[in-house]
């Protein structure tokens, strides 16, 4: 079963409470999406582990439920 | 699974710059993997392509190794780089050529 863009952002925010995050369903298809997320939590990171924060927050979904999320991380200012 | 572990140790080890992908570099089967390639192959890159699709094995073996969760996965003198998305991100602010030349691997732009 497909994710929607709501119950990814639902994810997200469970483990980022801060983030501003904005999520294109790009294929309009519930399969495809792109997803900005802006947090506080990712300073100090790498991209890579920024990215594998979000992967954590999706809780194995990602490459399974989830097909293909293409994903920008961001360090919001203060 | 520590069988595969180490052969994907061997791979990345042997070869300055290994690409995890789905399909070959000549068919690549996804979009994604597309993407990376075209990325390398734009810089000139020699690079060993693995087909993920050949070996289920290696396919989740791989996502554990590197606790990433999607394919492709580009590795560069044994170091996890990205998959489709960072890598791009790379490519298009300079940082993936900035990056190769650090590692001293010559690169086309």
């Amino acid at each position: 079963m497909a994710m929607t863009a709501v119950q990814i952002k639902e994810f997200i925010l469970q483990t980022f409470p801060d983030a501003l995050i904005e999520i294109k369903d790009l294929a309009g298809d519930n399969d495809h999406f792109s997803a900005t997320v802006t947090s506080k939590a990712f300073q100090g990171k790498t991209r890579i582990q920024q990215h594998q924060m979000v992967y954590e927050a999706l809780q194995g979904h990602m490459g399974t439920r989830l097909h293909a999320l293409s994903l920008k991380t961001q360090v919001s200012k203060e | 699974m520590s069988l595969i572990f180490d052969q994907i140790r061997k791979e990345i080890e042997a070869n300055d710059v290994v690409l995890f992908m789905k399909g070959n570099e000549k068919f690549p089967m996804c979009g994604f993997s597309a993407s990376v390639v075209q990325i390398l192959n734009t810089l000139g890159l020699t690079f060993k392509a693995i087909d993920v699709l050949q070996d289920s094995e290696l396919r989740e073996g791989i996502k554990t190794f590197t606790n990433w969760p999607t394919i492709p996965q580009l590795y560069i003198k044994g170091e996890f780089v990205g998959g489709c998305d960072i890598v791009r991100e790379m490519y298009q602010t300079g940082e993936l050529q900035t990056f190769l030349s650090d590692k001293g691997i010559r690169c086309a732009a």
